[in-house]
């Protein structure tokens, strides 16, 4: 790890304020956990670390029937399962928490850092670039790609999503407020997540001197909701695919329903056609086996991970049933 | 003497500080393109009093078992390597070094942390307890008689995580079912397969009394 400056300070403004305005310039270090491991592999390099530990101001989890859900940045992922209004009122973003299941990254890792972290793609994580290139040739397309993305991967970038709560709280209609050097802006969701088309940016649209302060969550008033992940191993790692779907029902028919895929595209991707698909039926095994086959029908999978294109159709069609059967929130 | 152990040779001194010259031009050129047409030179909005430290060794100090240890290090230094190298307490083993395997977990408040993703400057002002505070020497904790009793080791080399993991959990869950059991140890590797050692073992411990409280010399029956 290359030796960096390390600040500490109290507010959001002065935090953003100790930001380089340059990628590389420097970091925000919230829980760290993928963070320092990234920096200890050189794949990020920054001269100085900004540590949010000592801003009051970006924790707290605050519910409110009529405005719904605030969560600071750096709550972490034990704080917001141990949380009895959330439990209680967004079930699948327990769910989605639930998925990230080491007890030490959960009482370390941050709701801010889920949305922030880098992507997984190997080739990333070996120094090839956040676009996996190599004398200008993209490695993917011919190389070890069985995890890469099956939606939106016409490239240059390949990689999927890694973040376990982006899917749900997009499905939600979730907005994130961000602090800049001249104030407080706010942004959807899905509007927080870009494909790259330069190894220069970065997948999300923070500028290098910005941060991620709270994620606002829309009152759960009547929604179906459900995440659904498929997964090689039962613990410490990320899902192959995952669904995330809410729902109202209005006399026993899908009503405005919300489908988002996770880690099948270099963004949490909202399927319209799955959308489309769902709006005005009644759910049944039928009807959710439509939406996920409308879900993955446009996708394009890579030489090494087709089986993804299965289980990403398995993911809706198990979240609409699960969302169904969980009956709505009050 | 300082050890400077595990530290990398690479970067060091203050090649790779963000200089102020540095920050301000480029804060410059880039305000500059956002604000084209104001005026306004770069004006942070507030406090940029916030005291920088390092790159340099800075003093650190940190509350080990009980006990407040000065120190000095880079911001770099992880809490794994303040502790193995700086302070030789060598109870947390690194061997991933990646937030993985658990070998390094110690608790920081009661939670069960990572030590090796954790900088060392960050744990400051909060309660670190490792293995070593799980025995005076001649008892120990039900969880280390437990792994004993329930053969949950093999090469050991896991072990000191495993077991502040399991401490940790039966803290928080005295009395686990066998499936929480496994969903609270899923952050530790054992590439023996010690697995059903383990899950036995922590539901032995769990049955041997008030979590944290350590049992007295020949307290515990083996099974065979």
């Amino acid at each position: 790890m290359q030796a960096f400056e390390y600040a500490r300070p109290t507010t959001a403004e002065a935090a953003v304020a100790l930001l380089g305005s340059q990628w590389g310039d420097s970091e925000v270090l919230a829980g760290g956990t993928d963070l320092v491991s990234l920096m200890k592999d050189y794949v990020v390099s920054p001269k100085r670390l900004v540590s949010l530990k000592d801003i009051k101001s970006l924790g707290g989890i605050e519910y409110k029937p009529k405005s719904g859900l605030r969560l600071g940045a750096t709550v972490t992922f034990q704080e917001l399962l141990d949380s009895p209004e959330i439990a209680r009122n967004y079930p699948a973003l327990v769910q989605a928490a639930q998925g990230v299941t080491s007890p030490q990254i959960r009482s370390r890792g941050t709701v801010g850092g889920d949305l922030c972290q880098r992507p997984r793609c190997w080739y990333f994580r070996l120094g090839y670039g956040l676009l996996a290139q190599s004398d200008g040739k993209p490695l993917v397309p011919d190389g070890d790609n069985r995890y890469h993305a099956i939606l939106g991967n016409e490239g240059p970038a390949y990689f999927v999503n890694p973040s376990s709560l982006a899917p749900i709280l997009i499905a939600l209609g979730a907005k994130v407020r961000v602090q800049g050097q001249q104030g407080v802006r706010e942004v959807s969701l899905h509007n927080f997540f870009i494909t790259p088309k330069s190894a220069e940016e970065r997948e999300y649209a923070l500028q290098p001197n910005e941060m991620l302060t709270d994620i606002l969550v829309p009152p759960p008033e009547g929604i179906h909701m459900a995440l659904y992940e498929v997964r090689q191993k039962e613990a410490l790692d990320w899902p192959l695919a995952a669904a995330a779907v809410a729902f109202k029902l209005s006399g026993g028919k899908v009503d405005d329903p919300r489908v988002v895929l996770g880690h099948v595209a270099p963004v949490p991707w909202p399927s319209l056609e799955a959308e489309h698909a769902l709006e005005g039926n009644t759910v049944g095994e039928a009807s959710a086996d439509e939406a996920g086959k409308a879900a993955v029908s446009r996708a394009t999978p890579l030489s090494k991970n087709a089986y993804k294109v299965k289980l990403a159709h398995v993911a809706v069609k198990r979240a609409i049933l699960a969302a169904a059967k969980g009956g709505a929130n009050a | 003497m300082k050890d400077k152990r595990g530290t990398s040779r690479k970067g060091g001194g203050n090649r790779n500080a963000l200089s102020r010259r540095d920050f301000l031009r480029a804060g410059a050129t880039v305000s500059g393109g956002l604000l084209a047409g104001e005026s306004r030179a770069i004006s942070a909005p507030a406090a940029p009093e916030t005291q920088v430290l390092g790159p340099d060794e800075v003093p650190v100090t940190l509350r080990i078992n009980g006990t407040e240890n000065n120190v000095h290090m880079e911001p770099r230094v992880t809490l794994l390597d303040a502790l193995r190298n700086h302070l030789d307490i060598t109870g947390a083993k690194r061997v991933c070094d990646r937030g993985t395997c658990g070998a390094c977990t110690v608790m920081i408040d009661g939670n069960p942390t990572y030590s090796c993703s954790v900088l060392a400057i960050e744990a400051q002002g909060h309660e670190i307890t490792t293995i070593e505070s799980l025995s005076d020497g001649t008892r120990f904790d039900p969880v280390i008689h437990a792994f004993v009793a329930n053969d949950a080791q093999q090469c050991g080399f896991c072990t000191p995580g495993f077991v502040m993991a399991c401490r940790a959990f039966l803290n928080k869950h005295p009395h686990p079912t066998l499936d929480q059991v496994k969903k609270g140890l899923s952050g530790n590797l054992c590439r023996c397969g010690t697995y059903h050692g383990v899950e036995h073992a922590v539901l032995e411990a769990a049955g041997m009394g008030h979590a944290g409280v350590m049992a007295p010399p020949g307290a515990p029956d083996r099974k065979s």
